[in-house]
């Protein structure tokens, strides 16, 4: 069984759209806590972020959307995934503490690569241009599983599977014994199904945050059809 | 007392590497190469020969006389990085990591520019070496720095317009960060100022502290003593780390730098995490990255070095704002009273170091008024 990993940026309907998503088959959600300037992110993410901070979606009313979202799909893990400066003006520790609280499972922080500041359990993140030591070590300190990192570049949809996630996952299995969910670039069910095919699961980002504007029934229905494009396998 | 930072990359609490996984490799080449090359005297004389026969080093040094004459006050020397080829002291930075990036093998450089003075200098050392060249800038930016936007075509470089969020030179840094996670294989980030990722502040300091090291000789010469204070204009603030790096030991020798009132990041700024560092920036209390505001497109930005940042906490050097009004008064009088039209950027630096109760001191004059023309005939 592998596992679908769905972003979704955090605002006042995310719980719904998160309950919507596990009902179409998400394993896990991610809950994007919207930056001014995310550098890993191309334009979709970037500019549901855009909006969700124009509708003032900032520390504390992500908290309360997490919270919601917990009440709404308690059995779901769910993943805040934001950058390292929402975590300095909050204070490092009490971020990890109260996105616990709210019922965080883990967290993701796009731009806090390992060894930056070990104490903070969080899941990592490695890509095509990590080296066999640095994929290693991130297998090490990653919480629950390691994120790999498809493609050399930013978030978004792409035409093809990128075809470095398959030498990606080669060295990850050799180093790594945490399961590998597979992201970046990955947005339609031939995707994801390719994708799973190397690694434990995938993670879907841009597509789901587009899917997600038209709201709950097409969200849940785009999530079937990566959960059945995954169930073949 | 010790400016040494305590470990390397890290200048204090500030500085570090605070950059999505893709670029951690590209961050680790690029500190073995620089630290390599910097440290093989064929390099070292490779890049003086650059600098001396294509750039136009030494740069002069300049007593002001009339300027302080008309101040009635501080006697003023003026370090000419104006006169530097491309007219500001950014080709020191630019043909460093040029020559870094042939080393490395990179085909391909990026940079981000604010005022253009740094894409112009990026543009003529990547026309000169043979890099394919792309450099990104703010919508903003590109309409009151046009000359240098049409310098950067004719010197075969790609200008990119950015057109979103604040549309200069912060959201400009972010699209060439996403450029160069994208290409990071064959692309060299030639970064324009002292700030970024490790090993970028330390490297662009580096190759900055040219400017002091000729300026405390040339002064020495000329008048026998140090000056009693060196100031400079701090954006991200390369021309002031590069002439503070001169002084840094001389610990009777005051260290001012001038921001822009509305870009003060470390006047009125905060820590917090911006274009890979953790330095002092403007943010508000959620960690979200707030809009600076300068007439100065070289000054208008959110952040600035972490060294900087690290002296002003130790106390070696202080920082201070210098208002749109104040700088183009101060443009105006190094016009009319020396025959030096002064880029916007170091006019703030001039509009402070007027008041300073000193009887010598050294202004970095990081470059020439040309490109602000337009920008400040429309202020008149």
């Amino acid at each position: 069984m592998k596992t679908l990993v769905i972003y979704l940026m955090a605002d006042p309907e995310t719980p719904e759209l998160a309950r919507a998503a596990v009902d179409g088959g998400a394993d896990v959600v991610e809950i994007g806590f919207p930056f001014s300037d995310p550098l890993a992110d191309g334009p979709v993410i970037r500019r549901a972020g855009e909006r969700a901070l124009a509708r003032g979606m900032r520390t504390r009313e992500c908290l309360e959307v997490l919270a919601r979202t917990r009440r709404l799909v308690p059995e779901t893990p769910l993943i805040p995934m934001t950058y390292s400066s929402l975590l300095e003006a909050y204070g490092w520790d009490r971020f990890a503490a109260d996105v616990e609280s709210a019922g965080a499972t883990s967290m993701i922080v796009a731009d806090l690569p390992a060894g930056e500041r070990p104490e903070v359990r969080r899941v990592q993140l490695v890509a095509p241009t990590s080296t066999d030591e640095r994929i290693a070590y991130a297998g090490e300190q990653t919480d629950g599983w390691l994120y790999l990192v498809a493609l050399t570049g930013t978030t978004g949809a792409r035409g093809d599977l990128s075809p470095a996630l398959g030498g990606l996952v080669e060295r990850a299995r050799r180093l790594v014994a945490a399961p590998l969910y597979a992201g970046f670039g990955i947005s339609t069910p031939e995707h994801a199904r390719a994708a799973a095919e190397l690694a434990d699961g995938v993670v879907v980002g841009s597509r789901a945050v587009q899917m997600a504007d038209e709201g709950p029934v097409a969200l849940r229905e785009y999530v079937a059809s990566l959960r059945g494009a995954l169930d073949i396998l | 007392m010790s400016t040494t930072p305590a470990a390397p990359g890290r200048f204090g609490r500030y500085g570090g590497a605070y950059v999505p996984e893709t670029l951690v490799p590209a961050l680790d080449e690029l500190t073995s190469a620089a630290d390599e090359a910097l440290s093989d005297p064929e390099f070292r004389d490779e890049l003086r020969g650059w600098l001396q026969d294509y750039g136009g080093r030494p740069t002069p040094l300049t007593q002001a006389n009339r300027l302080t004459r008309h101040h009635g006050g501080a006697g003023i020397w003026l370090k000419r990085e104006d006169l530097l080829h491309t007219g500001a002291h950014k080709l020191n930075n630019a043909l460093g990591q040029a020559l870094l990036a042939r080393r490395m093998g990179k085909t391909r450089i990026i940079a981000e520019t604010g005022a253009g003075q740094h894409g112009v200098a990026t543009a003529t050392v990547c026309a000169r070496f043979g890099f394919e060249c792309v450099v990104y800038m703010g919508e903003e930016d590109m309409r009151r720095q046009k000359p240098n936007v049409e310098r950067m075509g004719l010197l075969g470089a790609e200008v990119r317009s950015v057109d979103f969020g604040t549309k200069t030179l912060k959201e400009a840094t972010s699209e060439a960060i996403r450029d160069w996670i994208t290409n990071v294989e064959t692309t060299h980030y030639l970064i324009g100022s002292c700030v970024g990722p490790a090993p970028y502040p330390e490297l662009v300091a580096e190759l900055q502290s040219v400017i002091g090291r000729e300026a405390r000789e040339q002064l020495l010469a000329a008048e026998g003593r140090l000056p009693e204070a060196v100031v400079a204009c701090v954006g991200g603030g390369s021309n002031a780390i590069g002439i503070f790096h001169g002084f840094l030991d001389d610990e009777d020798v005051r260290l001012v730098g001038v921001e822009a009132a509305g870009a003060a990041s470390l006047g009125s700024g905060r820590a917090g995490v911006l274009h890979g560092a953790r330095s002092s920036i403007l943010a508000d209390a959620d960690g979200q990255i707030a809009d600076a505001h300068s007439i100065s497109a070289g000054l208008d930005y959110p952040g600035v070095g972490p060294e900087h940042a690290y002296l002003r906490d130790i106390g070696r050097a202080d920082y201070r704002g210098a208002t749109d009004d104040e700088a183009l008064t101060a443009f105006r009088d190094l016009a009319r009273t020396e025959g030096i039209i002064p880029a916007l950027e170091p006019a703030h630096a001039l509009a402070r170091a007027r008041e300073l109760d000193a009887e010598l001191i050294l202004v970095c004059l990081s470059g020439r008024g040309d490109k602000d023309l337009a920008e400040v005939l429309a202020q008149s």
